[in-house]
């Protein structure tokens, strides 16, 4: 294991100290605590800035099936892993000021927070696919209880269950694209992948690997049609939306797309779906943005945009994969503009949602209906706002404007490619994409002006508001400022974040990466211009033509499809369920012995697994059938018994009989094991004993008794003729010779039985009581609920 | 409830020390002669259950004022941790190591990391029938 991977996981190591350091230090505000690791790792990360070739270390962890946990610093990796650390330090630290450690669960909230990061690097840094999706549904479940923080409120578990619901759909897509890849390739490793995929971009399987990839990536980015769980999930507390829907996870899927460019984007249908929905999501988002009133919704349509203008960036510069004889710069610098931009919006939205948190910490409301005038009593959050907002829009001098005016070269570019329509339908690409950014420019006015200036309404604000204190102001000042420097001075990332990141994309790519602040009177600049102006005259008649957005018929929107299809499936699943599980365990065990007779007798129906072989048998001695005439003779009276407390001691004595089996064949570790366990469920039983329900009218009636008695002869059969056939069957040789072998070679220990269990197949042990401890989770939590919090949810 | 278990609570006494005795002894055997995690546990949880049938839940409660959950919990953290443990030595999941250690009292003894990966399978199985007992017999 290596220094790599021991990063990887220290954050999920924290994660089981923290409630510990909680409960122990309760003085002292637990983020404290955490703050130190995202800022060791994000150093840790920085030393690689300088690295030239890829570095791989590798742990073996199911080499059989060549899954191995491999982590891999590349340039596209080391640029995530250090957004994701170094975010995570600012907002770590704002947490600090923002959750109070004595209304909150910080304990929960770290933890939470800890596996996200610890999840996050994960994905970023893996080359298996198969690790790579282990962490990518970390980072789903973790969001899942991010998100659902507080868990009182209604709106956070619904925002927590959709963003799961959608990103777990994904994931699960996701999982059936690396199969395909893997039937194709062999490999689940990324670099592997990559040499094979010339050879194997005909297969039939293809395309359909791809489109699954696409959804998860769609899925976890948030792009049209799956965006809508983005909005929802901004029940979060703010510094989670900051981490988790500004630097990090919504990005994820923008990593999918870059990472998995170099093996499908040869192929032209990657090329359309990437650009096509990005640039549908960067429009959508940025129209729907305008109409929010609440803060976080604007920034969470604004995230939603921007996520697609980074996709369309990707979709526009796999160009230069699918073709050898193009100029490959120009789309070279489609996928600058997306690294770049990727940096941008980490650091001003990032801000942003900072900012937007202390409005909202400080005067209690975000809704931008009750706020405005608060310029005079926040200056410096003003100060961050309007440098947030302006990047945002695309106004120099800020970085934003860099990225924004490259996106504009990029998606003229476009009409250069002549493959696909690109030529024509292309057209489409330039247009939408300015459209989008006039409406980009007009909320991030919304959003600034609407909150700093205009009039003051104390009276519907909750608190009076004041400035934030000052720790609570670091994390967006040192974002605000990396907004300024990465403006004037975008050149200080290139060659050592940007290009690094470029060649992980493409592969063998030697553009020259230089940004320069002024590239003269070019088609973008007018673009920009062109985006001020229209902006400035939407945001002073905005109350004229706002009416625009009612005319959409309400019935029509994804979130309605979204609840439909779910209180559709839970009602059918209902109806469904509710025809079988009639609450009585003793039809289940009707369908479980049914279900068990009918597939073991067909199966050895078809398979012809019947035999019965008498040559080997050992000879049967006095006490074997003393003992056997005793279990007979106990199951049978437990028929007759007339009460419970018979058949329970009756049955007891059946298991204590099988005891004195295993005694009289010399295994003692099982007799003594089967002694105990028959005592200590002959005590339980004895427990529930006070449970049980008066006996039925049902037993007396014939059909009833009828049905037992046919499940109980087919049992009966079933497993005679199982334990008879595959005593006859030897298809293998008997594995106990090797335990014999090797029990004392490999194990140093005696006792085979013992060494089996945590040695040879210690698996089987760990799982096992794993297992175990849910039924006792499981079964304590059925029975308390029912004492305590049943009678609340009946109220209900 | 019960008036006239003197017998039974009398004998528990003394029975259940050596029964508590006698599971920790087979434990530590287990990986030599019949034994180990899983029957010690056992036993041990049967110690518990007949201190349960002599006495009442609510006096064992404040004998052993345990919480049978977090015994899990533990017990799982020590298998599993025992299993992962081997991966920062660069060996698959679950590998044991074992030696020959010489200690001071005891001499020349081998120690296995195997005991403690059964430790937590004695945790787990003392926490869960503890958890399923204490449950359903304290259900009213």
């Amino acid at each position: 294991m290596s220094l790599l991977h021991l990063a990887i996981i220290s954050p999920f190591l924290l994660a089981i100290l923290v409630p510990i350091l909680y409960k122990t230090f309760r003085q002292i505000h637990t983020g404290w605590f955490v703050l130190p690791l995202p800022i060791l790792l994000f150093s840790y990360f920085l030393s690689f800035l300088s690295i030239q070739e890829p570095i791989t270390k590798s742990v073996p962890w199911i080499p059989f099936l060549g899954i191995d946990f491999i982590a891999k610093i590349d340039g596209l990796s080391l640029l995530f892993a250090l957004l994701i650390t170094g975010i995570g330090s600012l907002v770590v630290l704002y947490s600090v000021y923002y959750l109070s450690k004595d209304k909150e669960k910080l304990n929960t909230f770290y933890v939470y927070l800890l596996l996200f990061m610890g999840a996050m690097l994960g994905v970023v840094l893996s080359d298996n696919l198969i690790v790579l999706y282990m962490f990518w549904e970390f980072t789903s479940f973790s969001s899942f209880l991010l998100i659902g923080y507080w868990y009182h409120k209604e709106k956070s578990r619904y925002g927590a269950q959709k963003s799961m619901i959608i990103t777990v759909f994904g994931g699960l897509s996701m999982l059936g694209g690396i199969i395909l890849l893997y039937i194709m390739t062999g490999s689940f490793n990324i670099s592997e992948i990559m040499e094979i995929v010339p050879a194997i971009s005909d297969h039939t399987l293809f395309i359909p690997a791809l489109l699954c990839f696409l959804i998860g990536a769609f899925t976890k980015s948030a792009q049209f049609p799956f965006h809508i769980w983005l909005p929802d999930a901004m029940e979060a507390p703010t510094p989670v939306s900051a981490y988790l829907h500004s630097a990090t996870m919504v990005k994820a899927g923008i990593y999918l797309v870059a990472r998995m460019s170099p093996v499908f984007a040869a192929e032209g249908l990657w090329l359309w779906l990437v650009a096509g929905f990005g640039i549908v999501t960067l429009f959508w988002g940025s129209f729907n943005a305008v109409k929010q009133t609440d803060l976080k919704a604007i920034l969470a349509y604004s995230t939603i945009s921007q996520l697609g203008m980074i996709m369309s960036l990707l979709g526009i510069g796999a160009a230069a994969l699918h073709f050898d004889g193009i100029e490959k710069s120009v789309y070279a610098a489609a996928i600058t503009a997306a690294v770049f931009h990727l940096i941008n919006h980490a650091t001003f939205k990032g801000s942003l949602f900072m900012v937007v948190g202390i409005v909202d910490h400080e005067t209690g409301t975000r809704d931008i209906r009750k706020l405005g005038g608060l310029m005079n009593f926040m200056p410096i959050t003003f100060t961050l706002a309007i440098i947030g907002t302006f990047s945002m829009a695309g106004l120099p001098p800020f970085n934003g404007f860099l990225s924004k005016e490259m996106f504009f070269a990029g998606m003229l570019h476009v009409l250069d490619l002549d493959i696909f329509s690109f030529e024509t339908w292309g057209l489409l690409f330039p247009v939408i994409a300015w459209l989008a950014s006039v409406f980009t420019f007009l909320y991030s006015m919304i959003l600034v002006f609407k909150t700093f200036t205009g009039k003051f309404q104390p009276e519907k604000l909750e608190k009076k508001p004041h400035e934030a204190p000052i720790g609570m102001l670091i994390s967006p000042i040192i974002l605000a400022s990396l907004v300024i420097i990465f403006g004037l001075f975008p050149n200080i990332l290139s060659n050592r974040m940007i290009a690094p990141a470029i060649n992980a994309i493409m592969p063998g790519n030697t553009a020259d990466v230089h940004i320069s602040f002024w590239h003269g009177f070019t088609p973008e600049l007018f673009m920009t211009i062109g985006v001020i102006a229209l902006g400035i005259l939407l945001f002073i008649s905005l109350p004229k033509w706002r009416k625009v957005y009612d005319l959409f018929p309400k019935k029509l929107t994804l979130n309605r499809l979204y609840d439909g299809s779910l209180e559709f499936a839970q009602s059918i699943s209902k109806q469904f369920t509710s025809s079988y599980m009639n609450g009585s365990i003793r039809t289940y065990l009707v369908y479980i012995f049914s279900f068990f007779i009918v597939i073991l007798a067909s199966t050895i129906a078809v398979k012809d697994a019947f035999k019965m072989d008498t040559s080997n048998i050992s000879s049967v001695g006095f006490y074997e059938i003393l003992l056997s005439l005793a279990i007979v003779v106990a199951s049978i009276s437990i028929l007759f018994a007339k009460s419970r407390l018979t058949s329970i001691i009756l049955l007891g004595s059946v298991g204590y009989t099988v005891s004195l089996f295993f005694v009289l064949f010399r295994a003692p570790d099982l007799a003594l094991t089967q002694l105990v366990i028959e005592t200590i469920s002959v005590a339980l039983f004895l427990l529930c004993f006070y449970h049980l329900p008066k006996n039925s009218k049902n037993e007396e009636r014939i059909r009833f008794k009828m049905t037992n008695l046919l499940i109980s002869i087919g049992v009966g059969a079933i497993v005679t003729v199982i334990a008879l056939s595959a005593h006859s069957n030897k298809m293998f040789d008997s594995i106990a010779q090797y335990y014999v072998e090797n029990t004392y070679e490999k194990a140093a220990g005696k006792n085979m039985v013992n060494v089996i269990l945590v040695d040879f197949r210690g698996f089987d042990t760990l799982f096992e009581i794993t297992v175990l401890s849910i039924a006792a989770l499981g079964i304590f939590t059925m029975i308390k609920l029912k004492m305590n919090g049943g009678r609340k949810n009946e109220n209900k | 409830m019960k008036t006239n278990d003197i017998i039974l609570q009398t004998t528990t006494k003394v029975v259940l020390f050596i029964i508590i005795l006698f599971s920790i002894f087979i434990f530590f055997r287990g990986h030599y002669t019949p034994g180990g995690g899983f029957v010690g546990g056992l036993l041990t949880s049967g110690a518990i259950v007949l201190l349960l049938l002599a006495f009442d839940m609510k006096t064992v409660a404040e004998i052993l004022p345990i919480n049978y959950i977090y015994m899990t919990a533990t017990g799982l953290l020590f298998a599993g941790g025992t299993a992962a443990g081997a991966l920062f030595f660069n060996v698959p999941f679950l590998t044991h190591a074992f030696g020959d250690v010489y200690l001071p009292i005891l001499g020349e003894t081998s120690l296995h990391t195997a005991t403690i990966f059964d430790l937590g399978v004695f945790l787990v199985v003392v926490g869960v029938t503890m958890t399923i007992i204490q449950t359903i017999g304290g259900d009213e």
